[in-house]
């Protein structure tokens, strides 16, 4: 079955484009919308898009690709970001996510096989003075230590 | 001193109308639809001498002035909420504990350059601080300081909040129009200039956070009293935001020219464990390091840290006591940019990856000789030669670190490993 929005979705996509000068620049909130919709950027959700944007699957791709929110794969119910960036490396990030891999026992970039965790390493969080910190799905945690992040992964249902 | 930008965080519900009206907010914007021009607007914070707060330092008020006037098209005016030079994270403070600043901000510098269309573009990663700021746009909306015929003064202004998806050059501001235009966040060449060719080619003005969320302070009180803080040619305070090695983190509000080294030893509890300090990057990871030694008699000022070679940006201060490996901390930075490098101009693209696997390997004991002017070859290829700074930005703190710590380089690739490593 093709994919398509919801009838909400769909609503809010008019809404969206609507308040827009141009439909183009909604793009973002668009791919938003279809992220939520369908879980991650399929090349089928992809091409939907294209042809509720009026523009080509290569021009929606091309955006896809650029932004390290949007997910050309699944991913798993709490996507894990941990900040790896100097001020963040400084206080011992390295270390969290060490505990992170040896506790999930997946890679950086990889999923659980359950598919309940992603662990990332991403960049500068613009939360440096509360530094180690990391963001699960959108909150973020702060000053972390290995035992504040075993409580924070129990907490997570 | 008094507070201009973190005059209401500390309150109670400081992200609420109620609270914020409380302590005067929104009296600027009412003075300056109702009393004043919109040349008014801008000549007021000319003589502020308020300038941009992103990184650039440009002043606010002669950035303005580049709008034509007798332009038929639209007008746009666009909040930079983009924060995420690593080692800043001032803007987040406002936006979550002062949005209606931040809001009437963006109002004010809209009407002083007529346009009736205005964004905030916030980073993707900051959800809480967009809801913060949903919510208090709804707000001000109610109370008719935004839509239609602002405070009945016939103004008519929407804001539409947008959230970018995870992309650091969308904070370089032609880079943040190809993004809100729908598009990779790809920087433009200039000129021509936003001023006159933005946002769907038209005249547009791109302001930060924090320059924005002095203007309700600046209009209210009057631009005089603004200037009479801060230094000859830095006037007012700037947000510095403070992390690493130091005993007390987070983001402090200063008065220009403010001396240095008081600041970090003082203000911010210095370098804590009985440790030293062993350099420090005073305006974001763009921007070069300093020694210790070189930390003494500088000012927190645009003139005074570029006099100590190094440049003030975004005031994001990184502080690194005498446990840190500068191999790693400069192969760490080069990494950011070699990951947020655009990809558009060939010497960007390629040298920040280049400079990443060179810092990476004499880190891990495979550097060669010829390595360290390897990077300063690299660096120098790329400052000057790209479309937008960031190039500039990627460069210059890689050549800052292999010049100011080269003993340690040198001991890195002579003994083949980490020479701070136990």
């Amino acid at each position: 079955m093709a994919l398509e929005f919801s009838q909400e979705t769909l609503k809010q996509f008019q809404e969206v484009t609507g308040r827009y000068p141009k439909k183009e620049a909604a793009m973002l909130p668009v791919l938003y919308l279809a992220q939520r919709e369908f879980g991650y950027l399929s090349s089928e959700a992809i091409e939907y898009v294209a042809k509720l944007m009026e523009l080509s699957p290569a021009r929606v791709y091309g955006v896809v690709t650029f932004y390290t929110m949007l997910n050309l794969k699944p991913i798993g119910r709490y996507h894990i970001q941990v900040c790896r960036t100097l001020p963040c490396a400084l206080k011992g990030s390295e270390k969290i996510t060490e505990w992170l891999k040896d506790k999930l026992e997946i890679r950086a970039g990889e999923t659980t096989p359950d598919g309940k965790f992603t662990l990332s390493e991403v960049e500068c969080l613009a939360s440096c003075g509360t530094a180690p910190m990391m963001q699960i799905n959108d909150d973020y945690y702060e000053n972390l230590s290995e035992s504040r992040v075993e409580e924070i992964l129990k907490s997570l249902k | 001193m008094e507070k201009v930008l973190l005059r209401n965080v500390d309150l109670p519900g400081s992200h609420t109308l109620a609270v914020y009206e409380s302590q005067g907010g929104y009296r600027a914007l009412k003075k300056a639809v109702q009393e004043m021009t919109p040349e008014q607007v801008t000549e007021e914070v000319k003589s502020s001498g308020l300038r941009g707060r992103g990184g650039a330092g440009f002043p606010t008020g002669m950035k303005w002035g580049f709008v034509p006037k007798d332009s038929p098209k639209p007008k746009y005016l666009i909040c930079n909420a983009d924060e995420s030079e690593p080692g800043t994270f001032k803007d987040r403070v406002l936006i979550e504990k002062d949005p209606h600043a931040v809001i009437e901000g963006t109002i004010l510098a809209a009407y002083a350059i007529r346009s009736h269309t205005a964004f905030i573009y916030i980073r993707g990663e900051f959800a809480f601080g967009a809801r913060v700021l949903e919510k208090a746009l709804a707000e001000a909306t109610q109370a008719g300081y935004l839509g239609k015929n602002i405070l009945g003064a016939g103004y008519d202004l929407d804001l539409i909040l947008h959230r970018g998806a995870g992309a650091y050059i969308c904070g370089e501001e032609t880079a943040l129009l190809s993004s809100l235009e729908g598009w990779k966040g790809w920087p433009r060449v200039k000129p021509p200039f936003p001023a006159t060719h933005g946002l769907f080619g038209c005249p547009t003005v791109v302001n930060n956070v924090e320059t924005l969320a002095a203007l309700p302070w600046i209009l209210d009180r009057g631009a005089g009293q603004y200037a009479a803080i801060g230094t000859e040619k830095s006037k007012g305070t700037k947000l510095f935001s403070v992390s690493g090695h130091i005993g007390r983190p987070g983001v402090y509000e200063v008065e220009m020219g403010y001396p240095f080294k008081r600041f970090l030893e003082e203000d911010c509890g210095g370098v804590p464990d009985g440790r030293k300090l062993k350099g420090v990057i005073p305006g974001g990871a763009s921007m070069p390091v300093l020694r210790a030694d070189e930390v003494e008699n500088v000012r927190m000022d645009y003139e005074s840290f570029q006099a100590a070679g190094t440049l003030l940006g975004s005031g994001g201060v990184i502080v690194m006591d005498d446990s840190t490996c500068m191999v790693k901390a400069a192969w760490n930075i080069a990494r950011f940019f070699a990951h947020e490098s655009c990809g558009q101009c060939t010497p960007c693209r390629e040298g920040c990856h280049w400079m990443e696997k060179i810092f990476a390997r004499i880190e891990n004991g495979q550097g060669g000789t010829k390595d360290l002017d390897t990077i300063l070859s690299v660096s120098g290829n790329i400052i000057g030669n790209t479309i937008c700074p960031f190039g500039d930005a990627a460069a210059m703190p890689a050549a800052a670190f292999v010049k100011k710590y080269q003993e340690e380089f040198e001991q890195h690739i002579a003994q083949k490993k980490c020479v701070l490593r136990e």
